[in-house]
């Protein structure tokens, strides 16, 4: 049995960094608690390092079998440091000088940190604690900044989260009972063997905890409230990052735990996908405050990277779409919520008409970012749809294929709604336009080159990603 | 060389968006047009390269797992129409020296739309394909949208994209499905045609071609999925209809003849009688249309329509097999790519004759002008002759080629080919009648408040830009060879791959 902590040198960073990160902000003044933010950088990049020494070695499992160190988990582990370095950057205009900009540093790597143990979960019981892990300093983050709203928004999210963390315990309890182990490996011989209506219920309770945690239909609905309540930094990371780690979780609990011949999860799935991406998508339409409007964006996006998970194992290609589009929404989103996060004061879609002529580069930055969430070549979103398209009809869900592509298209409506007015020319108020500093748009700037990077990349990242999780294989 | 041809203008306009946009004018003016003639040059140079089959090939490998590749390369087929393309942007490069409106812009998004044009024309991979497609729609959208004419222009532009979009969507549909037919997994052209994966038909296959079908029938267009173009067209700036309709029609009927035909033969032979029933509907409708308008450019949008109706007609033809000889669908072919660059050439003259008017009458309704020839008598000269080239006037480019597809598809689809020939009746008539309305008769000139006077004759830049596409449509019909002996032998490999 391997317990070597080395193994997880990525994790035990974050986690060293978060807590050095508290107790050195504790004794700083407030000018100069940048320091932490510095360090987490630090042990972000470090972390960044140590995945990539880690993905030369062979994959392993370590504590017991109880987490998995193989290319899911690495990549995780890469989309996960690679949005903490872009919230760090994101959120330094805003949260500069703050009295809790520590807190909010050590929120952030804690909920990363909760992100990347779910994807390397191996067994249900660290699945839970990752659960809760990746949850508790999120609900924290989202009442960050101590506005009624974001109060609110914080509640909403504590109490779904509470209610469908609840539900996936009890599902886990309900999976152990039935198959006899926590355990993927041993739980797949088990679930073979068990009742499909126990076994059906227990996977519904847990996949209800993973869809809450991903802002799935129909987990979601705390996604809008959150999203618009609180500040774009905050806003920014709680609809990025949990998703990274949750939509991992949630195929390779499927994939290596599930038996599809036993219980046909991939309808399950397929069903989800669709409400998802058509419910995000006809809530989207008329949404007019930005941050709402991305919000139910988040949503459909969710559907599209469901349809990857409901062809797992069905398709070659089914892994390496999920985690390519999930690298690419992550820069996609981040870059999005980056250019919110540049003019706070321009709330509603109106606000940003004629943002072009006063700032065209972070205008050229947004069209770029939405323009890559829709989907248009040569983003990196255009390469995650086409290869989760491809894996969709290669894994007999053609007709979900379809749907998505009609979703995508009605997307393009309210995407366009929002860029219009901002090549449009300037007839309000400027106010609504001032810039908050230079690291956002330096930020939006940067993922919306490496959104087009990543696209013209694909050749090479694609690779990297397709060796399928540890415990499949023979 | 390709490579060079494709992305010379992007790096032009990627180093022209670090211009500040105070510059000069001609600065951003001067240099769209000598990179367009530069690149005009170039196409030249490709041209008069010996050679056959796909020459100038290039290929990298870019996404290997999943079967895709930077391949590019001409042959006969697509050459005609990349020298379509650089032509007629150098035409809107001239046209677009008095453009005053957000210049740096402007030019930058033109030049971007020129490489994906290009692009489009050479590519060789399906997914390189869809990438030039779909980046077309983004930048004829903000074009529309930008320097079209006011509120009612957005509206359009949103029109425009979700139409093109939704068609784009559905082709890549099609593209998934021949990649996952094909063994081993390869979106790239020139492997399709060979390994013909869909060979034994089935549902899947009609599936593929329905969606590519859809798709392109969405942008070349045809009945019934036009009603995107003549809002599009009418709310455009004159250079953007220019290239929407002489450059961008162009992908859905190039689409064709490069994707649809030869990659899946069988099927295209099975279903070739939609393709005649849709262009000939088309050809009628779009004309009968056409005839009922009062705004000249809505009138020739939708003669596009017609005119891509005998496009399709000639690529239906050349799949109806039975009770034709080889010569005749290879006749009709050669007649559909003929058509496209004459349409090229011809409606693009049109629509920036249409930027002359408005740019004097500030209106396109032609009940607003009368008597024009004496006032402008050059123009008036101008718009003749283009009007009489569009109606397939013998010595002209559109006559050699509706007359190549008439006598093509006449053995194997004679009704259709009789009705389709009605259609030029109604061509010529409402041209006809445009002409004696606007030009002729008692003058009478827009009074609109802000329109400017005098109504000045056309400007040495508008001529400059013009009339070399009339002659060159001219060129084409009375010394055809020189372009026929280019698409012929890509014809007739076309033909044996659709009767194989």
């Amino acid at each position: 049995m391997n317990e070597n902590p080395a193994a997880l040198l990525p994790e035990l960073l974050l986690l060293g960094a978060a807590v050095i990160g508290l107790l050195l902000g504790a004794w700083l003044p407030r000018t100069r608690q940048w320091l932490v933010r510095l360090l987490a950088a630090a042990a972000a990049v470090a972390g960044l390092v140590a995945t990539a020494v880690a993905a030369t070695r062979p994959d392993e499992l370590v504590f017991g079998a109880a987490y998995a160190v193989d290319t899911p988990t690495n990549v995780t582990r890469a989309i996960v440091l690679v949005a903490v370095l872009v919230a760090l950057a994101l959120s330094v205009d805003a949260t500069t000088g703050h009295r809790r900009e520590t807190e909010f540093v050590v929120l952030l790597q804690l909920g990363a940190l909760g992100t990347v143990l779910l994807a390397g979960a191996n067994d249900l019981l660290l699945l839970l604690a990752a659960f809760l892990l990746a949850s508790v300093p999120f609900y924290a983050l989202a009442g960050w900044d101590g506005s009624a709203l974001g109060t609110e928004a914080a509640l909403k999210y504590y109490l779904s989260g509470a209610f469908l963390g609840v539900a996936m315990l009890t599902g886990t309890a309900i999976l152990y009972g039935v198959g006899r182990a926590t355990g993927y490996g041993a739980l797949r011989e088990g679930l073979a063997a068990a009742p499909v209506a126990a076994a059906g219920v227990g996977l519904v309770a847990v996949l209800a905890g993973l869809l809450f945690k991903i802002g799935g239909v129909p987990g979601h609905f705390w996604v809008p409230d959150v999203t618009d309540g609180t500040p774009p930094a905050v806003a920014a990371i709680v609809t990025t990052i949990p998703k990274i780690g949750g939509l991992v979780a949630m195929y390779r609990l499927l994939s290596v735990a599930v038996p599809a011949d036993a219980l046909d999860w991939p309808l399950l799935v397929a069903v989800l996908a669709a409400g998802s991406m058509t419910l995000g998508n006809l809530a989207a339409f008329f949404q007019t405050t930005v941050q709402r409007l991305l919000a139910y964006s988040t949503i459909s996006q969710v559907g599209y990277l469901l349809i990857a998970i409901a062809v797992a194992g069905r398709s070659d290609l089914a892994q390496p779409a999920l985690l390519y589009y999930v690298a690419g929404y992550a820069v996609t989103n981040l870059g999005a919520f980056a250019v919110v996060a540049e003019l706070p004061h321009a709330r509603t879609i109106e606000d940003y008409r004629g943002m072009a002529r006063r700032n065209p580069a972070l205008a050229g930055a947004l069209a770029v970012c939405l323009f890559g969430l829709i989907g248009t070549p040569p983003t990196a979103v255009f390469v995650g749809k086409l290869v989760v398209f491809t894996a969709a009809v290669d894994g007999g869900f053609a007709w979900l294929a379809i749907l998505a592509i009609v979703n995508t298209v009605a997307s393009v409506f309210y995407y366009l709604r929002w860029i219009v007015p901002t090549f449009r020319s300037a007839d309000s108020d400027p106010a609504a336009l001032q810039p908050a500093g230079t690291w956002s748009a330096v930020t939006a700037y940067a993922c919306a080159g490496l959104a087009v990077l990543l696209g013209v990349l694909g050749g090479v990242v694609l690779p990297l990603m397709a060796t399928q999780p540890l415990s499949t294989m023979p | 060389m390709l490579s060079v041809i494709v992305f010379l203008p992007a790096v032009v306009a990627a180093a022209l968006l670090l211009v500040p946009a105070t510059a000069p004018r001609r600065l951003f003016t001067g240099a769209w047009v000598l990179v367009s003639a530069v690149d005009l040059a170039l196409v030249v140079a490709v041209w008069l390269a010996p050679g056959s089959g796909f020459r100038f090939e290039e290929r990298v490998a870019w996404m290997p797992t999943v079967g895709i590749s930077y391949h590019v390369g001409v042959d006969g087929l697509s050459l005609p129409l990349v020298a379509l393309t650089a032509v007629l942007f150098l035409a809107c490069a001239v046209f677009a020296l008095r453009e005053n409106r957000g210049v740096k812009s402007y030019v930058a998004l033109f030049l971007a739309l020129q490489t994906v044009s290009l692009g489009l024309f050479v590519a060789l991979d399906l997914i390189l394909f869809f990438l030039f497609f779909d980046l077309s729609i983004v930048f004829m959208y903000f074009l529309i949208a930008g320097w079209g004419h006011g509120e009612r222009a957005r509206a359009a532009a949103l029109k425009f994209f979700l139409y093109t979009f939704l068609g784009s969507l559905a082709l890549l549909l099609g593209f998934i499905v021949l990649y996952l037919a094909a063994e081993p997994h390869t979106f790239d052209v020139v492997e399709l045609v060979a390994a013909d994966p869909l060979a034994g038909g089935g549902p899947v296959a009609a599936f593929a071609l329905l969606a590519i079908g859809i798709g392109l029938a969405v942008k070349t267009p045809t009945v019934p999925f036009h009603t995107w173009l003549p809002p599009a067209h009418t709310e455009a700036p004159a250079t953007g209809s220019a290239i929407l309709a002489g450059i961008l029609l162009k992908m859905g009927t190039y689409g064709f003849v490069r994707i649809a035909m030869p990659i899946l033969p069988g099927t295209w032979r099975q279903y070739a009688v939609i393709a005649v029933v849709v262009g000939v509907v088309s050809v009628l409708y779009g004309a009968l249309v056409a005839l009922a308008q009062t705004d000249i450019k809505r009138m020739i949008a939708y003669t596009s329509v017609n005119h891509m109706g005998y496009v399709l007609l000639g690529v239906g033809a050349a799949g109806i097999v039975t009770g034709s000889d080889e010569q005749a669908r290879q006749l009709a072919t050669t007649g559909a790519v003929t058509q496209m660059v004459a349409h090229g050439l011809i409606t693009g003259a049109l629509f920036l004759l249409t930027g002359v008017l408005h740019d004097r009458g500030h209106t396109y309704d032609m009940a607003a002008y009368s008597g024009l020839a004496a006032r402008m008598p050059r123009f008036a000269g101008v718009f003749a002759v283009a009007a009489f080239a569009s109606l397939g006037l013998p010595g002209f480019a559109g006559f050699i080629a509706e007359f190549q597809i008439f006598t093509g598809a006449l053995a194997s689809a004679p009704v259709a080919t009789a009705l389709a020939v009605v259609g030029i009746l109604v061509t010529a008539a409402l041209f006809l009648r445009a002409l004696q309305r606007v030009f002729l008769g008692p003058e009478r000139l827009p009074d609109a408040p802000g329109t400017p006077r005098p109504f000045a004759d056309l400007h040495a830049s508008e001529t400059a830009a013009i009339v070399p596409l009339l002659v060159l449509a001219t060129v084409i019909g009375v010394l055809p060879r020189f372009l026929l002996d280019v698409i012929e032998p890509a014809s007739r490999a076309l033909v044996e791959l659709v009767t194989r």
